[in-house]
Parts: C-alpha cells; sequence; structure tokens
C-alpha cells in the first residue's frame, strides 16, 4: 500500500476541494464571529468584575470561573440538543456561536483584568486628579495602555477559538472538518483530513508564531 | 466657620485600624504657599492627598475648597478640575505624546477644541522650558523634564490650587533645580500651593507659610523666617536638626 495514495492522493485533494474551501469560509465566519462577540462580551464582564456593585461582581466572577471550566463540547450540545427542551432552538451556527462566545468572553474578561490591573495606580489616580470621569479614565489612559499588554494572550486565545469552531461539526455544522470528513467519507480515502489539517495550520501557525514575536517584544520592552 | 480657601477641618484618615491622620485642622488662604514637612510615614502625602480626595476620610471630617466641600459626588470633579496634582513619579501617561498628555484633561473636562488645547500646550510647554519636546513620548525624556510636563499637565485646567507630593524626590540630584525653578515661577502667579517637599532650602526661600506634621498632627505652623530659625516644638527643633546637619 502506498502511503502516498492512501493520504495524500492528489485526485481526491482536487476533486474535494471546492467542498475544504466551503468548509473554510464557514469556519472563518464562525471564527470571526465569535472572536467578536467574544470581546465585547469579555469587555464588558470585566467591567463589571471590577466596577460594579459587589452583588454584580460575584456573579459576574461565577460565570467567569464556571464558563471557564466547562468544556466546550458539552457547552455546546448543551445548546444544541437541550435549549430546544425548553423551546430555544437555534441553527448549528448560532449553537456553535453562542457556545464559543460565551466562553470566549470568559477568557477574554480575565485577559482583560489582568491587562487593566497591570496599569500602574498612579495612572488612575493622575487621570482622577485631572477631572477626568471613570469612563474617561478608562477610554483614554488605562484600556489603551492594557489593550497593547493584552495583544498577545487575546491573540492566543483568538486561535483558541478558531480550533474549537472544529467543534462545531457535531451538531452538523458544515464547517472545515466536517466538510473535509464527509469528502474523506466520498472518496473512501483520508487525504481530505490531511488537506483540511494543512489549511488548519496555514491559518493558525502563522498566528501562533506572531505571538511569540509579539510577547518577546513585550518583555524586551520591560527590560 | 471657613475662614481659608481651602478648610481642613478636623481631618480623620485611618488605614484599617492605623490612624494616619488625627484631627487635622488647617486654613490655607487663597494664592499662599504652604509647605509641608515631616518625617516619612508622618501622614504628609495622606494629607495632601486627601484634599483632592484621592483617599477617602472619615465621616466627621470636613474639607472645603473655595467653598465647595470635598465629597463624593457630582461636587468631586468641579473640585477636582479646580485642584491641579503633581506626583513624586510623574504619572504622565506613556501611550500620548507630551502634548497630548496635556490637551487630554482640557479636551475631556473642559470640552476645549482641540485647535485650543494644543495651543495652550504649547504655551505651557514654553512656560517650562520644553517647547521643543512636543512630540515626544514621556519616555524619551528626562526625569526632570518628564515632572515638568506633568506640571504644565496640571496647569492646562488653570486650577486655583496646585497639590504636589514629593515633585523633586525621585530626581536625579542635578535635575531637581530645574522643577524647583518652574515652582518658584508658579508660586509667584498667585496660586495656591501646597507642597510636600524635603527641600528645606525651597521651603525656606519660596513658602509664606512651613507646616510641620508628625505621628499623623500639625505639630507647627508658622512663616519659614520662624519656622527655621526659631521652632517653638521639641520635634520641630529635633527634625529640623535632622535634616539640616548634613
Ligand atoms: N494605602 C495605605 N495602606 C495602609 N497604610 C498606609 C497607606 N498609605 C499610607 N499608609 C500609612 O499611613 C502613614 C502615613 O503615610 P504617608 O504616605 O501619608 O506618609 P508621608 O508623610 O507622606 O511619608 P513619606 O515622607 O515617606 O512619603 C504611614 O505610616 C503609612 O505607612
Ligand atoms: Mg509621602
Amino acid at each position: 500500500m502506498d502511503l502516498f495514495e492512501t493520504f495524500l492522493n492528489f485526485e481526491v485533494l482536487a476533486r474535494s476541494f471546492p467542498m475544504l474551501l466551503k468548509g473554510l469560509w464557514l469556519t472563518l465566519k464562525l471564527g470571526a464571529a465569535s472572536i467578536l462577540a467574544g470581546l465585547v462580551l469579555g469587555l464588558a464582564l470585566c467591567m463589571m468584575r471590577l466596577y460594579s456593585v459587589r452583588p454584580v461582581q460575584i456573579l459576574t466572577r461565577i460565570y467567569i470561573d464556571v464558563f471557564r471550566s466547562i468544556p466546550l463540547l458539552v457547552l455546546l450540545i448543551i445548546v444544541y440538543y437541550a435549549l430546544p427542551f425548553v423551546g430555544v432552538r437555534l441553527s448549528p451556527f448560532a449553537s456553535a456561536m453562542t457556545a464559543l462566545t460565551m466562553v470566549s468572553g470568559a477568557y477574554t474578561a480575565e485577559i482583560f483584568r489582568s491587562g487593566i490591573e497591570a496599569i500602574p495606580k498612579g495612572q488612575f489616580e493622575a487621570a482622577a486628579a485631572l477631572g477626568l470621569g471613570h469612563r474617561q479614565t478608562m477610554v483614554d489612559v488605562i484600556l489603551p495602555q492594557s489593550i497593547r499588554m493584552v495583544i498577545p494572550p487575546l491573540t492566543n486565545n483568538s486561535i483558541n477559538v478558531v480550533k474549537d469552531t472544529a467543534l462545531a461539526s457535531v451538531v452538523a455544522m458544515p464547517d472545515l472538518l466536517k466538510q473535509a470528513t464527509q469528502a474523506q467519507a466520498l472518496a473512501a480515502n483520508p487525504s481530505p483530513l490531511i488537506g483540511a489539517a494543512a489549511i488548519y495550520l496555514a491559518f493558525l501557525l502563522p498566528l501562533v508564531l506572531l505571538v511569540s514575536r509579539l510577547e518577546r517584544r513585550l518583555n524586551r520592552g520591560k527590560a | 466657620m471657613m475662614s481659608g480657601y481651602i478648610s481642613i477641618r478636623n481631618l480623620q484618615k485611618f488605614y484599617g485600624h492605623y490612624h494616619a491622620l488625627r484631627g487635622i485642622d488647617l486654613e490655607i488662604a487663597r494664592g499662599e504657599v504652604v509647605c509641608v514637612v515631616g518625617p516619612s510615614g508622618s501622614g504628609k502625602s495622606t494629607l495632601i492627598r486627601c484634599i483632592n480626595r484621592l483617599e477617602d476620610f472619615f465621616a466627621d471630617s470636613a474639607i472645603h475648597v473655595d467653598g465647595v466641600p470635598v465629597l463624593p459626588g457630582a461636587n468631586l470633579a468641579k473640585v477636582r478640575a479646580e485642584v491641579g496634582m503633581v506626583f513624586q513619579s510623574f504619572n504622565l501617561f506613556p501611550h500620548l505624546t507630551v502634548r497630548q498628555n496635556i490637551m487630554l484633561a482640557p479636551r475631556r473636562v473642559r470640552g476645549t477644541t482641540k485647535a485650543a488645547a494644543a495651543a495652550q500646550a504649547d504655551q505651557l510647554l514654553a512656560r517650562v522650558g520644553l517647547e521643543s519636546q512636543a512630540e515626544k513620548y514621556p519616555s524619551g525624556l528626562s526625569g526632570g523634564q518628564q515632572q515638568r510636563v506633568a506640571i504644565a499637565r496640571a496647569l492646562a485646567m488653570e486650577p486655583q490650587v496646585l497639590l504636589f507630593d514629593e515633585p523633586t524626590s525621585a530626581l536625579d540630584p542635578e535635575m531637581v533645580g530645574e522643577v524647583l525653578d518652574v515652582m518658584r515661577d508658579l508660586a509667584q502667579t498667585g496660586v495656591t500651593m501646597v507642597v510636600v517637599t524635603h527641600e528645606m532650602g525651597f521651603a525656606r526661600q519660596v513658602a509664606d507659610r512651613v507646616i510641620f506634621m508628625d505621628g499623623g498632627e500639625v505639630i507647627e505652623s508658622a512663616p519659614p523666617a520662624e519656622f527655621f530659625s526659631a521652632p517653638r516644638e521639641t520635634r520641630t527643633r529635633n527634625f529640623l536638626h535632622a535634616v539640616l546637619d548634613h
């Protein structure tokens, strides 16, 4: 048996390529939408956790800890298969985006918090002494500094979100992985799976390298 | 009744159980320059940080600035807009240029137009001798330059009161002079100044009144001539001996 013939069958790959592309497009859409929604949710959660009244702070904290603990696959299956029992029926895309966003938001909130807490107290005091309100202090003074610091961990989180989109194939969303498994079944050959892996790598490996570079640059700034 | 422009009545401050300020009463007149001296931990920083309420203080205490009570809420922004502060560690905003540092508060708090704020910033930079540094970021400046920018930033709100918390303590010795010179000029302008400092020469020359604190209390308050040559309290004398004898 020829290894190439089996795993890198170009004929099969070429035939399945349009399917893979369609899957990739959906994967990217799901990834981007979940990342963006997760950023918004994460910033909101972070503000609630740091600057709201005590009961809200506690609830926010519980949310963050719960959604960082729950396996994404479990959450996804609950959203897709359990919510219909209470009358909430979401499409595969909406289910996947909901689950990804809820989890990504929890991680993002913690990332933002670390970024804010890393800003010296003197920055808050200088802003307060100038008469800036809380919102202005955040928008003009604190967050612009935090964001620089949190770009590497946020990019890391985004990589995780894109990787986790593959879980959406279990709720029958025709993403890259799902298309690849279908193409594999059609062709009775695993090459489409290898193709999908290569596509994931092509998108994510550069991001991984970018994070390392950013982290090195930030650390150099510190020294 | 209040008599001072800044009026401090029975100021009590606790850090947990630690009684940091033990009933300070202090009246500061409009345009007065007051230097606050005293040993480390005596509560000097805490005192001036209460004036713009960077520190919360005990409910029985009262501070008024120009008749406005320094309480949390809507009035506080009003007080803070009138009271500038300069910190030991400068606390410039590192992501903004020097000019942007100065423009930020007028733009955001007063709603000054961009052009007007920029023109004002450049004027203030000229006043502190840094007109050529407007485009730089704080990290590109020396400590003395950064502190002069911080002073310009505080002045941009055209405050009636300026609070200084050891503005030269973080500086290399050769840069202390340039900052004190700016402060000396400011003292001539009629702005009310409260300066926590270890620079006895500055206090002697520039202050209208010197206040000695120890253990969270004001021990002595006198014009510099009297304060330095004929201190009444033993603790003041001991302190002056310790700091002036080298
Ligand atoms: N955030 C805080 N929490 C607990 N204790 C504090 C805090 N800030 C100050 N203190 C204590 O309150 C006392 C007064 O502090 P403060 O900073 O006002 O002194 P200071 O006169 O400014 O001293 P220095 O000359 O060292 O700056 C000190 O004993 C200090 O340890
Ligand atoms: Mg101090």
